[in-house]
C-alpha cells in the first residue's frame, strides 16, 4: 500500500509545493481510504483554489512511522466531490466544510449540513459576494413516536460559556440522538489570513481559542519557521514547552473542578479553581500574560526566563503540585463521587477510532496518540513526556487522565526548569519561502493542533488551514450522549470541555 | 400567647437563616470565606424591589403558583410544633393537612411551571413530581409510626410525646424512622445528593428548573417558601432526633433555635462530603426511606 502517491514530510517543516503528488480524484480518494484503513489519521483535509478549479489538500499522520502526508488532487468549480464520508466518518466534518468553504458540491454525503453557516471562503466567478447564513438555521435530525419529545438548548446558556445550539431527542430522560449546531463564534479567521501573514496574524493565532494561546500559537511560529528555515534557539524551545506545559495544568485542573462542581462536590470543586489561577499566574511569571499572550513569536520567545524567574516557577509549581494533590485525592476517596463519573458517558475505543478523536478523550477510550510523542515537535524532540492512556472512555476515564497528565506536566516542567539551556531566547525570522507547503502540529491541552499553510509564488499566505482538537472531537461528545441521561449531558460535556470558538474559526 | 407569638416571628423571620448556615457550613469545607450569614435576606430584600417579566405564553396560573405554594407553606407552619411548645393551630387530623399542604404547594408549583410550555421546566415538573411520590409514602409512613407510639392523631400531642424515655423504649424504631426522615427532609428541600441548589445547570436541575422563569417578588416568594419548607420540615425532624426539654419555655425556645441551626450545619456537612445521585439513582434511595420508616412501623406495632 502506501505508494508513492504520498508525500512523506515530518511535522513542522515545509515542503515545495511542486512535490506534492497530484493525482486523480478518484486516486486521491482511493488513497485517503487505503492510508486510514492502515492506521493513518485525517489532520486536515481542505480545498484551496487554483486558478478556476480548486485543488484539494489532505493531511494525514502515521503513528506507526512517526511521519506525515500530503496529498493532493484537483477538481474543477463545477464539478461534484464524491463522498467517502461513510466508508471513513473521520472526514465526514472536513467534507462539509470543504462544501461551505469552496462552495463544490459533495455527492453523497450522508449528513450534508452547514458546519460554521459561514459564506464560501473564495469568491466564485460571478458569484458576487454573499452573506453569511444565520447560525443554527437548518433542519435537524428529528426522532418521531409516542413520547418522544425534543430539548433545544442554547445558543444562550445559564452559566457564563460560549454560544452553541444542541438539540436532544429524548425519550423521558434518556437522550436517543444529540445534534451539535455550532458557528455562532464564526469569526473568519481563516479568511484574514489569506495573504498573509500580517502584522497582526500572531494576535490572531493566539486568539484562536484563548485557553489555547500556547497550542495555537506554538503552532503559527513552526509554520513561519519551517517556510523561512528559522532555527530556534535550544533555550526558546524549552521555555515553549514549559509555557505548553503550564497551559495544559491550568486546564486540566480547571476541568478537575469544574467536573467537581458539576456532580455538586464543592471542595475540589473550589480548591481547583484557586490551583487554576495559580497555573496562569505562573504563565505571567514566563511573559506577563496569564494566557501566555505574546510568549511565542516566531523565531524564539518573546521573553527570556532568568534564574530568579525560574526559581520563582519551580517553588510555585512544588507548591501547586501538593495542593493539587490534595484537592484531587478528595475526588477519587469520595464514593459518591466515583458512582457519578464511572459508566457515564462512555466512548467505545471503535467509535473513538473511526471518529478520528484526538487529545485527552482518544487516550480516554485508550487510543494511544498525542503528538508530543508521536510526530514530536520543539523541545519534546529531546526531551520525551509520557502519554498516558486509560480504558474505560467514560467521564471516569477522562477526569482520571485529566489528573495523571497533570502529574506528567509537573515533572516535565520541573526537569526543564533545572535544566534551562543557555544562549539566546530569540532568532530573527527570515523571509518567508513562496510556494510552499508547510505543516505544524501540536499537542494542545485539548489534543492535536493543526496548521497547514500554503504559499503563493510571491511568499504570502494563499491559504491558512486550522484544525482545532475541537474539530474532531465535537462528535465523539454527540455519540457519547447516545442512550445516556439527558441530566448527565453537562458532566460528559465538562469531561470534553470542548472549544466553540476553535470550531468556529 | 407568649408562645404564639414567638412561633410566628420564628416562623416569619428565622427559614433564610438557615439556607445562610448552610452555605457558610460548605464554604468552611470548600476553604472559601463565604457569603454572609444574612446573604438570603439581602437576596430576598433585593427580589422585592425588582420588576417582573413575564412570558407572554403564560396565564394567571404562573402567577399564582408562587403566592398559592407560600400560602400553602405558612399554612401549614402553624401546624408544626416547634421545639417542645403546642402549635398555634392543632386538631384531630392536622398531620394529613400539614402533608397535603405541601402537596398542594407542589401541584402549583409544577402547573405554573407547565404553564410556561418550556422544554425545561414540563422536565423539571416531570422529575419533582415522579420523586415526591416517592418521599411521600415515607413520609405517612412515619406520621403512622408516631400515632401508634402516641395514641393520638395531632401533630402537637404526637410530636411532643417523644422523649428521650421514648428512644429508651423504642430506639430502634425511632432510629429507622428518623434516618428515613431525614432522607425526606434533603429530597423534598432539593438538597444534595438529590439535587443541586447551586447549579446553573438546567438540564441536570430538579425544583431550580421549575422556577427559571419566575423574577421579582414572584422568585422573591419562592425562595422563601423554599427555606420555610426547610425550615419546618426541619422542625419535624429535630422533634424525634433531638427531643430535649428543659421544662423552661425560653430556655426550650432557645434551645429548639440552636438545634435548627444545628441541623442546618449537619445539612451543609453532608452537602459538602458528597456529589449528587445521578438521577436515575435517585428514586432508589427514596424507595430506601420508605423501607426505613416501614421496618419502624412494624417494629412499633409488632
Amino acid at each position: 500500500m502506501m505508494s508513492a502517491s504520498i508525500l512523506k514530510l515530518y511535522n513542522g517543516t515545509s515542503v515545495p509545493r511542486r512535490d506534492i503528488p497530484e493525482l486523480p480524484l478518484e486516486e486521491f480518494l482511493r488513497a485517503i481510504l487505503d492510508a486510514t484503513d492502515h492506521g493513518w489519521r485525517v489532520s486536515a483535509y481542505f480545498g484551496t483554489p487554483d486558478g478556476g478549479d480548486f485543488r484539494l489538500y489532505c493531511l494525514l499522520a502515521s503513528k506507526a512511522e512517526g511521519v506525515l502526508g500530503l496529498l493532493g488532487a484537483k477538481v474543477a468549480a463545477d464539478a461534484a466531490l464524491p463522498s467517502i464520508a461513510s466508508l471513513c466518518p473521520q472526514v465526514s466534518l472536513f467534507e462539509r466544510e470543504i462544501a461551505e468553504q469552496c462552495g463544490l458540491a459533495i455527492e453523497g454525503h450522508p449528513w450534508l449540513k452547514p458546519v460554521r453557516f459561514q459564506r464560501p471562503l473564495f469568491n466564485g466567478p460571478g458569484k458576487g459576494v454573499p452573506e453569511d447564513k444565520e447560525p443554527g438555521v437548518m433542519d435537524f435530525y428529528q426522532v418521531q413516536g409516542h413520547e418522544i419529545h425534543e430539548v433545544a438548548v442554547g445558543p444562550v446558556h445559564a452559566g457564563i460559556i460560549e454560544p452553541g445550539h444542541f438539540r436532544f431527542q429524548c425519550y423521558g430522560e434518556q437522550v436517543f440522538h444529540l445534534e451539535i449546531s455550532l458557528g455562532y463564534q464564526h469569526r473568519g479567521i481563516e479568511r484574514f489570513m489569506i495573504g498573509g501573514p500580517h502584522p497582526r496574524s500572531p494576535y490572531q493565532m493566539e486568539a484562536i481559542g484563548g485557553d489555547t494561546t500556547i497550542g495555537h500559537g506554538q503552532a503559527y511560529a513552526m509554520i513561519i519557521e519551517a517556510l523561512s528555515g528559522t532555527r530556534v534557539p535550544a533555550r526558546a524551545e524549552a521555555i515553549r514547552g514549559i509555557a505548553l506545559e503550564l497551559e495544559r495544568l491550568a486546564n486540566h485542573t480547571g476541568d478537575l473542578g469544574a467536573i467537581a462542581g458539576d456532580v455538586g462536590y464543592l471542595p475540589t470543586s473550589s480548591f481547583c479553581g484557586r490551583i487554576r489561577g495559580d497555573f496562569l499566574n505562573m504563565s505571567a511569571v514566563l511573559c506577563g500574560s496569564r494566557f501566555g499572550r505574546g510568549l511565542i513569536v516566531p523565531g524564539g520567545v518573546g521573553f527570556d526566563c532568568n534564574p530568579q524567574q525560574a526559581g520563582l516557577l519551580g517553588s510555585r509549581i512544588a507548591t501547586a503540585r501538593e495542593e493539587l494533590a490534595n484537592a484531587v485525592d478528595l475526588l477519587w476517596n469520595t464514593p459518591s463521587v466515583l458512582a457519578r463519573l464511572e459508566n457515564t458517558g462512555t466512548v467505545s475505543e471503535e467509535t473513538a477510532r473511526e471518529l478520528g478523536l484526538v487529545g485527552p478523550p482518544a487516550r480516554g477510550c485508550g487510543l494511544n496518540r498525542d503528538i508530543r510523542r508521536d510526530h514530536p515537535f520543539g523541545i519534546y524532540r529531546m526531551s520525551q513526556i509520557p502519554v498516558v492512556t486509560a480504558t474505560t472512555g467514560d467521564v471516569h476515564a477522562r477526569t482520571l487522565l485529566r489528573w495523571l497528565e497533570a502529574e506528567k506536566s509537573l515533572d516535565f516542567i520541573e526537569e526543564q526548569l533545572r535544566q534551562l539551556p543557555a544562549g539566546v531566547y530569540r532568532n530573527n525570522a527570515g523571509a518567508i519561502a513562496g510556494d510552499q507547503v508547510a505543516v505544524a502540529l501540536t499537542e494542545g491541552w485539548r489534543g492535536e493542533v493543526c496548521h497547514v499553510a500554503v504559499t503563493d509564488e510571491t511568499g504570502r499566505f494563499g491559504r491558512y488551514k486550522i484544525v482545532d482538537p475541537s474539530f474532531h472531537n465535537w462528535q465523539g461528545l454527540a455519540m457519547a450522549l447516545r442512550g445516556q441521561q439527558i441530566s448527565d449531558f453537562p458532566l460528559c460535556n465538562k469531561s470534553f470541555n470542548l472549544s466553540y470558538c476553535g470550531f468556529d474559526l | 400567647m407568649v408562645d404564639t407569638i414567638l412561633h410566628l416571628v420564628l416562623v416569619l423571620t428565622m427559614p433564610p437563616l438557615l439556607l445562610g448556615v448552610i452555605g457558610k457550613t460548605k464554604a468552611a469545607f470548600a476553604g472559601r470565606v463565604g457569603a454572609p450569614y444574612l446573604q438570603p435576606y439581602y437576596d430576598l430584600a433585593r427580589l422585592m424591589r425588582k420588576g417582573v417579566v413575564i412570558s407572554d405564553t403564560t396565564t394567571w396560573l404562573f402567577k399564582a403558583g408562587p403566592i398559592i405554594t407560600l400560602a400553602a407553606t405558612l399554612l401549614a407552619a402553624l401546624l408544626v410544633p416547634l421545639g417542645r411548645h403546642a402549635a398555634p393551630i392543632s386538631f384531630t387530623g392536622d398531620m394529613i393537612l400539614f402533608a397535603y399542604l405541601f402537596a398542594l404547594g407542589r401541584f402549583f408549583t409544577t402547573a405554573a411551571a407547565l404553564d410556561t410550555g418550556s422544554s425545561f421546566e414540563g422536565m423539571g415538573a416531570a422529575r419533582e413530581v415522579t420523586f415526591s411520590c416517592l418521599a411521600e409514602p415515607a413520609l405517612f409512613f412515619a406520621l403512622i409510626t408516631l400515632t401508634r407510639l402516641s395514641g393520638s392523631l395531632s401533630l402537637t400531642p404526637m410530636l411532643n410525646h417523644v422523649t428521650l424515655f421514648v428512644w429508651w423504649d423504642t430506639g430502634a424504631a425511632l432510629l429507622l424512622m428518623m434516618t428515613g426522615l431525614f432522607v425526606v427532609l434533603l429530597a423534598e428541600n432539593c438538597r444534595i445528593p438529590f439535587d443541586d441548589p447551586n447549579t446553573h445547570l438546567e438540564l441536570t436541575m430538579i425544583h431550580e428548573v421549575m422556577v427559571l422563569d419566575h423574577s421579582g417578588p414572584y422568585f422573591g416568594c419562592i425562595l422563601y417558601g423554599a427555606s420555610l419548607k426547610l425550615y419546618l420540615l426541619g422542625a419535624f425532624f429535630l422533634h424525634i432526633a433531638l427531643p430535649l426539654s428543659s421544662g423552661n419555655s425560653y430556655l426550650d425556645w432557645l434551645i429548639f433555635a440552636l438545634s435548627m441551626i444545628l441541623l442546618a450545619m449537619a445539612i451543609g456537612v453532608v452537602e459538602s462530603v458528597m456529589a449528587r445521585l445521578r438521577l436515575i439513582r435517585v428514586p432508589q434511595l427514596l424507595v430506601a426511606a420508605i423501607i426505613l420508616t416501614a421496618f419502624s412501623l412494624i417494629l412499633v406495632v409488632r
